[in-house]
């Protein structure tokens, strides 16, 4: 039994498809088995809501009267800044990106209020922003300064691209040292005093397709509430990590570089989000379809949190030092409990990426698919599978001139 | 009656060293928890603390601590959840030493129940997108 991608949109638009979240499968291939699933359901929908550093977008804002190159210049939206290394009016803003008068770590531990992850959020939700730009003059573009409140209906383009997003799996993090310590993974208390994960397991994208058999260049995607694609396998894409038998990653291993127009996206979905003594950055809404094909494609979607195993890392002394290893491999029924067992002792764990709101992605793009507005997409080109040999590289430092 | 109260209890300079706090409890028959306590540069002491006793006995010993010099400010201040910018994430879970925030098994929704809460504000320094509030 298999279905085409011609097949499942023809019955989307006939109003006839049959489409469930991603949790809702679990129970209907426990039911009815593997093979009358697949048979019956034609889209499994998923979801992830988490902070995602790689986050950002690329404006154009139309040329001012005279003109001005910010090109090699420098700008900054609300006093944060964007990369200005482009053509004349184009800027891209990173979610990372923070003001020059932040006062990041000085006072430790640094609260990062508002940076390029907040500038995101305040244009998606129809606010004005200041641009302020310093450039050098040319013949053809002769102004050097210029500071105007901009809006994202005004100006050419704004464009999500984030070349990291969707992280397909994730490690679990605590801390074996003695102080406390501040982390993108939140605030780790010494000797193991908590733990911290982010991901949506069982309804997260990558984990209902470990082999990218379905997600792909191409893939039409819910991107911060509007509508986006794949774009790339995302940086740092490390498929070629230890597998379970049921082939689901251990580790942090795809990832995935997605775009969007942003003027359609919802500020909801897009949030520019602190993470106190760390940074800023975006918490971004992605949900993607997954078209049941086959029944190997079903199985995979009726993953479980109990079938889907991550890494405890140490954040206090091997991370830092980037030294390999785990101390211990747990699962995510155990994670969501709110409690694991590490070495003897019971940690309180606790969740960064929104459970809640993954799922309200999913059924929302559920009801898109229903609704008929949204049908799939095949991938024009496959990600890099484990068979592609893809070695993850730490940085080799050579002493340069 | 019994009562129960967060006061934060500011101790100038020079009455840092003296057993205050030890015969306050003692003698009004007070119970108490310390939530914090700092003693800044300038040798002033910080003191955080949930507090348990007999009214009368309660506001008596008020006046003893307002008599050594100490300042009493009752904690009226308490933590608020903006509901619309909460993501639910789970962050403020993880740093919460009471049982005033947890996630709901089914709804996986952060559950806030401010009767546990100790104004600690963990919750408001860490939350990524700014929903937890102090409110004076």
């Amino acid at each position: 039994m298999s279905k085409t991608y011609a097949e499942i949109n023809e019955k989307i638009k006939k109003g006839q498809a049959v489409i469930v979240t991603a949790e809702e499968i679990i129970d209907i291939v426990e039911e009815k088995g593997l093979r009358k699933a697949a048979q019956e359901v034609d889209v499994v929908t998923t979801g992830t809501f988490g902070p995602m550093c790689s986050s950002g977008a690329f404006l154009n804002f139309g040329h001012s009267s005279p003109r001005i190159k910010i090109g090699g210049g420098h700008a900054f939206l609300n006093n944060v800044p964007a990369y200005a290394g482009l053509a004349a009016v184009d800027v891209y803003i990173g979610a990372t990106a923070i003001s020059d008068e932040d006062p990041r770590n000085m006072v430790y531990p640094g609260e990062f209020n508002y940076g390029g992850g907040h500038v995101i959020e305040e244009l998606v939700a129809g606010r004005d922003v200041q641009l302020e730009v310093s450039a050098y003059g040319t013949d053809c573009y002769p102004r050097k300064k210029l500071k105007t409140l901009v809006n994202i209906k005004d100006i050419n383009e704004a464009v999500l691209f984030s070349p990291r997003n969707a992280y397909q799996n994730y490690n679990c993090a605590v801390n074996l040292s003695e102080r406390i310590i501040y982390t993108y993974m939140g605030v780790l208390q010494p000797h193991m005093g908590n733990a911290t994960f982010c991901s949506a397991a069982q309804l997260s994208p990558l984990l209902n397709d470990p082999l990218y058999k379905t997600i792909g260049i191409g893939t039409k995607i819910f991107l911060g509430g509007g509508v986006g694609f794949v774009a790339w396998h995302g940086t740092q894409h490390n498929p070629g990590v230890k597998r379970k038998e049921n082939e689901v990653p251990q580790a942090g291993a795809g990832t995935l570089a997605v775009i969007g127009d942003l003027k359609q996206m919802k500020a909801e979905w897009l949030r520019g989000s602190s993470f106190l003594g760390y940074g800023s950055t975006l918490t971004v809404g992605i949900g993607i379809p997954i078209p049941i094909l086959n029944e190997d494609v079903c199985r995979h979607t009726a993953v479980r949190n109990r079938d889907i195993w991550t890494q405890v890392v140490d954040y206090g002394k091997n991370y830092p030092n980037n030294v390999a290893g785990s101390i211990g491999e747990v699962n995510y029924e155990q994670l969501f409990s709110g409690e694991i067992v590490m070495q003897d002792k019971k940690i309180p764990a606790a969740p960064l990426s929104s459970y809640a709101k993954a799922r309200e992605i999913a059924n929302t793009l559920k009801t898109w698919i229903k609704k008929g507005d949204f049908l799939l997409t095949e991938p024009v080109q496959n990600l890099p599978g484990p068979e592609a040999g893809i070695a993850f590289k730490g940085l080799r430092e050579r002493p340069g001139k | 009656m019994k009562i129960a109260r967060k006061i934060i209890l500011r101790f100038p300079k020079g009455t840092v060293e003296k057993p205050v706090v030890c015969r306050w409890v003692k003698d009004f028959d007070l119970e108490f928890n310390i939530l914090k306590a700092a003693v800044t540069p300038n040798e002033e002491g910080l003191m955080h603390l949930e507090i348990k006793g007999e009214k009368d006995k309660y506001n008596k010993g008020l006046e003893y601590l307002t008599s050594e010099g100490v300042k009493v400010q009752q904690i009226s201040q308490e933590i608020k959840r903006d509901e619309a910018r909460c993501t639910h994430c789970g962050i403020c879970v993880s740093v919460c030493p009471t049982p005033s925030l947890a996630i709901d098994k089914k709804t996986r929704e952060v559950i806030f129940d401010s009767k546990h809460c100790v104004a600690c504000e963990m919750c408001v320094r860490v939350c990524p997108v700014k929903a937890m509030e102090i409110k004076f």
